[in-house]
């Protein structure tokens, strides 16, 4: 196989790649090889990765070799997945973008590595974020940003820019994310990819380092619909593990994606746009897409109907209320003594002057900052005005849902109020960066489901818009599909996928080719 | 206005085992009063009348046989620890002299 056979490897579908390894016209290790490949090429421009396996073309050679032994194996297996470094791996470090975790190696895996590793998927490494995935940027990764793919000055959005910017340099078909804001959705958007959150309990969480245990929820990273939706087939269902975990049985999510690439799937769908999801605070070329794809949805057959979420203006305010409180109380964790850091303070101390002057050396700014909110967010006096008012907040929010899911079927907005942003431009002012998860924030306290894909380029920047899809509460099924469907039908606009507008990175062997595109 | 002050800060800092340095206390005071000031807006509209969501979708009575399940080697366990002496972890004092 030539080098640039290889690298065309790298721009297919994991479903594209999983039929070709399926008919045996390749092998795993070349498909493995061939991001591996392109991470070298690339990743020292994009650093996307904190850690590339050294074990992928041994367990690619391995699923290769159960194959041609004509092993039943599952629909992904031998295609490689980008693992976010939130979630627990006994083979590569995790650390969460910590310097409290440098280096640390968990005993054991989370549930949806083990579930990837059951289905033979091969893992290639470990995706940069946002230190305990707090931010919207992945500026506050201990360990160096990551680049955008599309703009290296810009950010992947965060936390989960690593994983969406892996996949948008294609140095991977597909990746996992974790999302309690917006961690999958909202770098999505800005990187021309796409990020589901599933419902809140749809996906395990044992082995994911936590963040706030009642919003964070793990889902997958692609480039099409149908691969999230394979992925998710992957990672979901009920974990004994994981007391959350919820017991439903889930349709495959992977039909449901290719039944919205067939027929008249959004002929008569009721689409709610959310009146207080469009408007100030959204950048014009965001608003244009927007209304485009509402159009575009329209002449499908789509019935057009304006909901209203009244409370969602207070949905960033509960959040910074309850994700600090519950991060306060997970990050306690970190304590110098049984795993991660330590540092003793000059002179000595006890183990409380260890462990402060540990978490002062291994905690990032944002952490400490959120740490120190939630500690007084749950301090006694004001736990009722703080922590107990926005769980009232959060009651008001599912509320909203459920009487726009009355007018509607899905639910839809940006997926983010802007496009990728420069470095440095919101990291002095925590209050604008959380701003960017205006969007996302309220699938998250009503524990909804949630889809961003890309619907075009802003005019004013060229820089990628994503759409938001929300369903009710379990049905996630329904999300792939009026998802594929729409994917289907803007990528006929185009005439390919969004991604093949890319500029070519530095370092890539198609790149000639890639900017005749 | 929000009640944080540099005191309040240094305090709530001690409760969360960070030792900041003063050029933080002082950052943290401004940055976090910025956004206290912008959470309170929750209370606008937390009314008695509301209850309180703790879980999206709650699970009631999540038991598990009384059986022991997976457990981790000790060494396994250890192997993570930043100090052990083969069996257990290693610490520094737990008592300071004045107590």
């Amino acid at each position: 196989m030539t080098d640039s056979a290889r690298e065309e490897l790298t721009r297919l579908p994991a479903a594209d790649l999983a039929d070709l390894l399926r008919s045996k016209e390749v092998s795993s290790v070349e498909v493995t090889r061939a991001h591996l490949d392109r991470i070298a090429a690339v990743d020292g421009d994009v650093h996307a990765f904190l850690h590339v396996s050294d074990a992928a073309l041994a367990t690619a050679a391995k699923v290769d070799a159960a194959r041609i032994d004509g092993a039943d194996l599952s629909p992904l297996a031998g295609v490689p997945v980008a693992i976010k470094d939130v979630l627990c791996t006994t083979d590569m470090p995790s650390t969460a973008a910590s310097r409290i975790l440098e280096g640390w190696i968990p005993p054991y895996d989370a549930t949806v590595v083990r579930r990837l590793r059951d289905a033979d998927l091969v893992p290639l490494g470990k995706t940069n974020m946002d230190e305990f995935a707090m931010g919207s940027s992945t500026e506050h990764s201990a360990f160096g940003v990551t680049r955008n793919p599309w703009d290296l000055e810009r950010i992947p959005g965060g936390s989960g820019g690593g994983s969406a910017a892996a996949v948008a340099a294609f140095e991977a078909p597909v990746a996992l994310g974790s999302d309690t804001g917006g961690s999958i959705r909202q770098p999505a958007a800005v990187t021309g990819t796409v990020g589901f959150k599933p419902t809140y309990g749809g996906v395990s969480r044992f082995g994911v380092i936590a963040l706030a245990s009642s919003l964070d929820q793990v889902g997958p990273v692609a480039r099409t619909v149908l691969d999230a939706a394979l992925v998710h087939d992957v990672i979901g269902g009920h974990d004994p593990h994981d007391s959350t975990s919820l017991p439903d049985a889930w349709p495959s999510f992977a039909d449901a994606a290719r039944a919205g690439r067939t027929g008249e799937t959004l002929r008569g769908l009721r689409v709610g746009v959310i009146r207080e999801l469009d408007g100030e605070g959204f950048q014009a070329g965001v608003r244009t897409r927007f209304s485009e794809a509402l159009d575009l949805l329209a002449r499908a057959g789509a019935e057009i109907v304006e909901v209203s979420a009244p409370h969602f203006e207070y949905a960033i305010a509960a959040y910074y209320l309850i994700l600090p409180a519950e991060a306060s109380s997970n990050l306690a964790k970190y304590d110098s003594v049984r795993f991660g850091l330590r540092v003793t303070p000059p002179g000595g101390g006890t183990v409380e002057d260890v462990m402060a002057a540990t978490r002062e050396a291994g905690f990032g700014d944002e952490v400490k900052r959120r740490i120190i909110l939630g500690t007084y967010a749950l301090s006694a006096g004001y736990y009722d005005a703080y922590y107990g008012s926005a769980q009232k907040v959060r009651t008001l929010i599912q509320r909203d849902f459920t009487a726009a899911f009355e007018a509607a079927d899905v639910l839809v907005s940006p997926a983010a109020p802007t496009t990728a942003f420069r470095f440095g431009e919101k990291l002095d002012d925590p209050l604008a960066m959380y701003l960017n998860d205006v969007t996302t924030i309220p699938a998250n306290l009503a524990g909804v489901p949630g889809l961003a894909l890309p619907i075009g380029l802003a005019p004013e920047d060229g820089l990628p818009v994503g759409l938001q899809l929300m369903a009710p509460a379990r049905a996630d099924a329904r999300l792939y599909t009026v998802g594929a469907a729409i994917e289907q039908l803007l990528e006929d606009v185009w005439g390919g996928p969004l991604l093949a507008k890319a500029p070519a990175l530095p370092g890539g062997m198609l790149a000639a080719e890639e900017g005749a595109l | 206005m929000s009640e944080i002050t540099p005191e309040v800060v240094r305090h709530l800092a001690g409760l969360a085992r960070i030792a900041l340095t003063e050029e933080e206390v002082a950052r943290f005071t401004g940055e976090l009063s910025h956004i206290v000031d912008a959470v309170a807006k929750v209370n606008e509209v937390a009314t008695p009348d509301v209850p309180a969501t703790s879980h999206p979708i709650p699970l009631a009575n999540v038991f598990r046989p009384d059986v022991v399940g997976e457990t981790l080697d000790r060494a396994a366990v250890l192997a993570g620890a930043p100090e052990h002496d083969g069996s257990r972890f290693r610490v520094s004092a737990i008592l300071g002299e004045e107590q």
